[in-house]
């Protein structure tokens, strides 16, 4: 199976709230919470980075989970959210840096 | 509950600001009859205050900006404040007239995926457009504005302010819109001039005008539903709020001032001598705002229409008690059900008096910064 790659989308709009982040595409303003493990995947598409090194740093490593497992959901997620526009996939890394941010919103401070 | 409706609900919950209107300028191209603002440069925010202010902002958890005015594109720096708005994942809005709107503009404002731009309109007779405006030729420019940013894809808005001038005009505008392939929304409150002056609230429409609005099918589809009486308050109801108001929104000025609403003039702190979350955490003047429950409004927790009113605490603010009712509020709700609220019965009243002429208003002032 070819290595994905994602990225986040230039159309976004995000902020942490609760620990859940919210993301809504301006091209349909549909609307978006994405829970811990879902907002670490979306956190760590840099477009450079493999999605299968991500899970297993940013989800087996942090979660413990198992890769299977937690690759197969993360693939199912990828592929939702690129369907609504807010990531982006391909099986090369991206070098358009128009894509994605280089600002990652944290939990607000109170 | 949608579930955007639960996020709102959450950041109230947690007093997170989820939601800001920045007013970048207050100066304009045209000069609108009904307009609230003066059109002078007090000592706007520089582009570096905006950006630090923006920071501010996202640290602070703000998701939804809108930015407005006066006119955003007066601002020469209009398009360096937008990218950092963006560059920081703000879901942004813009108000303006579009009158400044070109190809270019409108190219940008996409490529920068703004969510939605609102756009004043106030009839669709040029004529009549104008002579709101002030400004000749204002009613092509916007026209055209719109066009432009419809052929890009961007979400557009018509927002159409009814009042005596243009009331006649509401379905015509209403099908240009349709026509156009924009949205509409449209909005019968005309708020007191920040200096004070209360000359505007003449072009007030009769309350007559808004029973018909809210029995237009058009406009209204729900009627039966929106216009019902409304049904006994319950305990929970009374443990409410009046609006997000301070809870989990605020407005700034284009000089910094902070205040719980674009409409709510209660100066609660500057930005240029505080931290924004300093102002909205620890403001003696937010806290008291968020502290108001139904229940402790004085004429209104024992009104019927307490759970369904659009009450405005910042126009009760402005006749004088924040804790009051709002006299505009009053007739929508009388309007709308045909049933007296609290507030005329307390005065005997049948019907609304409309807004009394001489109520002393509170105004804005920006807040005097040291050298």
């Amino acid at each position: 199976m070819s290595e994905k790659y994602i990225a986040r989308s230039s159309s976004i709009a995000a902020r942490m709230l609760a620990g859940e982040m919210m993301v809504m595409n301006s091209a349909d303003s549909k609307f978006f919470t994405l829970n811990e493990v879902a907002t670490a995947i979306w956190q760590a598409a840099d477009g450079q980075t493999p999605l299968s090194q991500i899970v297993r740093e940013q989800i087996c490593e942090k979660f413990d989970v198992d890769y299977a497992q937690a690759q197969a959901d993360a693939e199912h997620f990828v592929a939702e959210l690129a369907e609504h526009g807010i990531l982006l996939v391909s099986d090369q890394p991206f070098t358009d840096r128009a894509v994605g941010s280089p600002q990652l919103p944290q939990e607000p401070v109170q | 509950m949608s579930l955007m409706a639960e996020v709102g609900q959450k950041a109230f919950n947690l007093g997170v600001p989820l939601a800001i209107h920045l007013d970048i300028t207050y100066r304009c191209n045209e000069r609108c009859v009904h307009c609230y603002l003066d059109h002078d440069d007090h000592g706007e925010l520089t582009t570096a205050e905006i950006k630090g202010v923006l920071d501010q902002l996202a640290e602070a958890g703000v998701f939804f900006l809108t930015l407005s005015g006066g006119e955003v594109f007066m601002r020469r720096d209009f398009f360096e404040i937008l990218e950092h708005a963006r560059r920081l994942l703000f879901n942004v809005k813009i108000k303006t007239n579009a009158v400044m709107i070109g190809e270019d503009e409108a190219a940008r404002l996409r490529d920068l995926n703004v969510d939605t731009i609102q756009i004043s309109l106030y009839s669709h007779r040029a004529a009549v457009h104008d002579a709101i405006t002030k400004l000749p030729h204002s009613f092509e420019r916007t026209i055209r504005g719109i066009e432009f940013l419809r052929d890009r894809g961007l979400r557009v808005t018509i927002a159409n302010v009814l009042m005596t001038t243009n009331i006649a005009d509401q379905a015509g505008t209403q099908k240009l819109a349709a026509d156009l392939g924009v949205h509409y929304t449209l909005d019968p409150t005309i708020t007191p001039m920040m200096d004070g002056d209360m000359g505007v609230l003449a072009l007030r429409i009769a309350g007559e005008d808004l029973g018909e609005v809210f029995r237009n099918s058009a406009l209204v589809p729900n009627q039966e539903e929106y216009c019902a009486p409304p049904p006994p308050p319950s305990e929970e109801d009374l443990e409410g709020y009046s609006c997000s108001a301070g809870h989990s929104f605020c407005y700034i000025s284009p000089y910094g001032d902070v205040f719980p609403c674009v409409q709510f003039p209660l100066p609660t702190g500057n930005i240029r001598q505080q931290k924004f979350l300093d102002i909205w955490n620890h403001s003696p003047q937010m806290q008291e705002v968020r502290s108001i429950q139904a229940r402790d409004l004085p004429t209104c927790s024992s009104c019927s229409h307490v759970a369904s009113c659009s009450r405005c605490p910042g126009l009760a603010y402005m006749e004088g008690n924040m804790r009051g009712p709002s006299t505009a509020d009053c007739e929508k709700s009388f309007y709308r059900t045909g049933v007296p609220t609290a507030n005329m019965l307390k005065q005997g009243l049948s019907k609304p008096r409309g807004f009394a002429a001489g109520v002393p208003l509170i105004q804005i002032r920006p807040v005097p910064v040291p050298a």
